[in-house]
């Protein structure tokens, strides 16, 4: 009786085996079988833990994963089902959607929780946070079990707080709403808000919970707004820079400021595109920055020396002058790049999120033009102070004649002070190439805000566009979230209008004779 | 006072005029040009988007005069540039038609240049195909639209959002550019998505002015708005270049299609051309054509758009179908109508039929719009879009949308 139940039972246990085998073979093929089948085909795998489904999934998910005519799936010229060698002719790529990015998501991470490399482990512990079910927390448990990296650790434990708020069970939920109170992410902000409509018996944990992630969440808001001003003053900053020496030292009214900070964006495009199948293709951005400089000062050179330099003191014509001259510019590359935007690749260290100690979420793009801008400031006051070229341009400015009565060729040194402006201009250009379009028009957005920037810092002074560029930054910031991008942008013109009401010198006149 | 004396020489001559006289007169008929006028913005910021459209003119006329003109007569271009300035896209439309007196003219890209050239149109009685997707609420007898209305574009797309397929969407972000095109979508999808029961609660609305580059703040308010436990969805009616740096913003602060897809009325091909498309995989965008789309008519505009453009890398994008559809459509109604007089030619190109490159048969309808298959598109790495959804079939449009409850009941 015993044998004949326990062989039962081994039947059983065999045919349970060969149903999942036979389903591994028949769900395979389904991933090609448009998206709705494709997506239950995903999740069964993934339920099923069969490890020979990952490298299969990972294919889809990188669209390596081929379908032929016959609805064979092929993985690297193998049937993905049965490993036979079939030819991958004619056979074409299987298509994601939306759906099947989230559950593939979810399959992957599954089956690569218990992954022997970290870097897997820990994506996996990330997509199934995302893509929680009831059925993960055991799989959870087990892998925490066997983590030893606490940063890991502590993703898997968030993922299982995660799950464990799906399980129809008040104490397990209890101890996943603890779990994700102590994230304090958005993240976890929305799936307990989403736990909280499906179960109202745990409203107050849930609001206590939540409570605490709105604190958190308030502080960091706080930062992030501070952030963000300070990456726009220093696009600002970067911007106006340039102009606080043509048109702040000299007192050019330069309208072909921004055509500069454009020929800049250009240049970066053109030392991409010349290093692009090279061994330096990944030193572009920075070598772009030494080749912005020469280029945009050798452009302002010539133009100080064919044109500008024979309407000093004539503000009105040289204004004209040179937005004739920024239009042709605008036109000429648009000649010769034609009128698409150009596209600068970020290199990877300027893409994506970094943390900040405490959890702050900061845009690398963002944080590297903030030292960026900071650094050319520096170089700018130094070279303005302790060079002979800026102790010779600061001469030529406070007086003319004398300069030139002390042998100072009066005439060259206007020309390398332009040039010095233009080349700042081009690098604010190389910059920009990285948070906006690389476009004939570029400048042309740039140069309103440069100048409100000279002007409210006040002519003359680098502190005060220094100061100027991060005070309309923050400003426009801290206001944003109130009045709207274009209401912000309006509300900030008519401050500064009234400012210089009061003070038409600026933030911080020059006094003095040098003032004249 | 002498009479000419005639010669015999002089009586050759006047023989000879007035036999040929007749047929130099009917000639002039015959090859009298048909004059396109392309009034696109070829400089200032919509010279990237509009450029394509006058190229498109340009091939469809070349293609024409190729195969004999249209109905025997030659067809010439003329080509005016209004940059991007709205007022002047009025003067030259008045010099397009007062100076050069084209017979049709095909141009304008934003609502604003569109409204600023009508008066001119329905003034001097001209014929303006305009290739747009557009805002709806306008009908003039003087424009035909080959872009689409709200009901074609806005609405599906919203829709499918809302739809397994689209992630279930219960709260919308509508982003725009701040003028008439995206303000007016913006009112008739918060009227349809009221009468699906998402609150004024559970929509954000914000505006950008043109050519906006930092976008830091907004897209961190989005990550604010979307952690209220309810799946959020982007609606973005951003124009121009702007895109560019949105995008860029959404994949540095790491929001994935897979959490918050964004889906955009503005994005084609063209646009995708200048970003790094990898971190924007999954997103989507609603048009009537997209260039992947696989059909006959289509290879033929891709490889024809080619030969003319002389660079195998360049796309092709629904604008440029649609201004395709309308050059034939005319074409067709200037064969039947034997004229280019524009009340002849107004009447004979209302049930047009055109097999276009987005694999269907459109037809002109009474209300001056076309009928147009609706197609959602997610972003893939090479730049392209991969088709996730499309109609059945072309759906009639509605000008007029009945989410906007002054012009409702002027829906035919």
């Amino acid at each position: 009786m015993i044998a004949r139940l326990l062989a039962v039972l081994l039947f059983c246990a065999l045919a349970a085996s060969a149903r999942a085998q036979t389903r591994f073979e028949e769900l395979v093929p389904r991933l090609g079988a448009g998206f709705g089948p494709a997506a239950e085909a995903v999740q069964a795998l993934g339920a099923q833990g069969d490890p020979r489904a990952l490298p299969i999934l990972r294919a889809l998910s990188d669209g390596r994963l081929l379908r032929n005519a016959e609805g064979r799936v092929i993985l690297d010229g193998r049937d993905a089902a049965t490993g036979e060698a079939i030819p991958a002719e004619g056979a074409s790529r299987i298509n994601l959607n939306n759906r099947l990015r989230v559950v593939l998501r979810g399959a992957i991470g599954r089956l690569a929780l218990s992954s022997p490399n970290a870097a897997e482990r820990r994506a996996a512990a990330d997509a199934v946070f995302r893509t929680r079910s009831a059925e993960n927390v055991p799989l959870l448990e087990d892998a925490l079990s066997n983590e030893s990296i606490p940063e890991i650790r502590a993703l898997m434990e968030l993922a299982l707080g995660a799950s464990r708020l799906l399980v129809d069970d008040v104490t397990v939920q209890r101890a996943g709403i603890i779990v994700l109170g102590g994230a304090g992410t958005p993240e976890a902000r929305a799936l307990l808000l989403e736990a909280r409509a499906a179960k109202p018996e745990l409203a107050p944990d849930i609001d206590a919970a939540v409570a605490t992630i709105d604190r958190r969440l308030a502080i960091r808001r706080a930062f992030e707004t501070v952030f963000q001003g300070l990456s726009l003053g220093s696009v600002l900053l970067l911007a106006a820079l340039g102009l606080a020496i043509t048109f702040g030292v000299m007192g050019v009214i330069n309208m072909a400021h921004g055509e500069m900070v454009m020929i800049g964006a250009y240049t970066t495009f053109m030392v991409q595109e010349a290093l692009r199948h090279t061994a330096w293709a990944g030193w572009s951005l920075p070598l772009s920055v030494p080749a912005a400089f020469i280029v945009t000062a050798l452009v302002g050179v010539v133009l100080e020396r064919c044109l500008i330099r024979h309407l000093y003191g004539r503000p009105l014509e040289t204004l004209l002058l040179t937005f004739g001259i920024g239009m042709m510019l605008q036109q000429a590359v648009r000649l010769i790049f034609g009128a698409q935007n150009r596209e600068v690749l970020s290199p990877a260290w300027m893409q994506g999120t970094l943390l900040l100690p405490g959890g702050l979420p900061v845009t690398a793009n963002r944080l590297w033009i903030i030292v960026f801008g900071l650094a050319v400031l520096a170089v700018t006051m130094l070279a303005i102070r302790f060079t002979r070229f800026g102790l010779e341009m600061r001469a030529v400015v406070q007086n003319r004649r004398i300069a030139a009565t002390m042998g100072i060729r009066t005439g060259w040194v206007d020309a390398a002070t332009f040039a010095f402006g233009s080349g700042l201009a081009g690098l604010a250009g190389v910059a920009l190439s990285q948070i906006d379009n690389v476009s004939p028009n570029l400048g042309t957005g740039y140069i309103i805000d440069s100048f409100m920037v000279v002007v409210f810092g006040g002519v003359g002074s680098l502190v005060g566009t220094l100061v100027g560029a991060l005070t309309l930054g923050l400003v426009n910031k801290l206001l944003e979230p109130y009045a709207g991008a274009v209401l912000a942008k309006v509300a900030v013109l008519v401050g500064i209008m009234l400012f210089i009401q009061r003070r038409p010198k600026g933030l911080f006149a020059l006094k003095g004779r040098a003032a004249e | 006072m002498t009479l000419p004396r005639i010669t015999r020489r002089t009586a050759l001559a006047g023989l000879a005029g007035s036999l040929s006289l007749p047929a130099i007169h009917s000639a002039s008929a015959q090859g009298a040009p048909i004059k396109v006028g392309v009034l696109h913005s070829l400089t200032g910021t919509m010279a990237i988007s509009e450029t394509a459209l006058r190229d498109t003119v340009l091939m469809m006329v070349e293609k024409a005069n190729s195969a004999g003109g249209i109905a025997g007569r030659r067809v010439e271009a003329v080509v005016v540039d209004p940059a991007s300035n709205w007022p002047l896209f009025a003067e030259k439309a008045r010099e397009l038609l007062a100076v050069h007196k084209v017979d049709v003219t095909f141009g304008c890209w934003t609502s604003v240049s569109r409204k600023s050239v009508l008066p001119v149109f329905e003034e001097l009685n001209g014929l303006l195909f305009y290739p747009v997707q557009y805002e709806g609420e306008e009908e003039s007898r003087n424009i035909f639209y080959t872009g689409a209305a709200p009901n074609q574009q806005a609405i599906p797309a919203v829709e499918y959002l809302m739809g397994a397929d689209g992630g279930e969407a219960k709260r919308i972000v509508l982003l725009g550019t701040d003028y008439v095109y995206p303000r007016t979508t913006n009112r008739i999808l918060r009227g349809f998505l009221n009468s699906k029961g998402i609150t004024d609660a559970d929509i954000m609305e914000e505006y950008t002015p043109f050519g906006h580059s930092d976008w830091q703040g907004i897209v961190s308010r989005v990550k604010t708005f979307a952690s209220q436990g309810k799946k959020t969805a982007i609606v973005s009616t951003i124009n121009g270049d702007a895109n560019v740096p949105f995008y860029r913003e959404l994949g540095n602060q790491g929001i994935k299609a897979e959490d918050i897809p964004c889906v955009a009325f503005s994005v084609g091909e063209e646009e995708l051309a200048g970003i790094d498309t990898k971190p924007l995989v999954g997103h989507l965008a609603a048009w009537n054509y997209f260039m992947s789309v696989d059909a006959p008519a289509n290879r033929e505009f891709i490889s024809d758009w080619h030969t003319f453009i002389r660079n195998p890398r360049r796309v092709t994008n629904d604008p440029m179908e649609a201004t395709l559809v309308g050059f034939k459509m005319w074409a067709q109604a200037v064969a039947q109508a034997g004229t280019t007089a524009v009340d002849a030619v107004r009447t004979a190109v209302i049930g047009q039929k055109v097999a276009a490159p987005c694999g269907f048969t459109l037809e002109m309808l009474p209300n001056h719009h076309l009928t147009k298959p609706v197609m959602i598109g997610e972003i893939q790495e090479n730049g392209q879009f991969n088709i996730v959804w499309r109609t059945p079939a072309p759906v009639p449009a509605e000008n007029w949308s009945r989410y906007i409850p002054e012009n409702a009941n002027r829906r035919r």
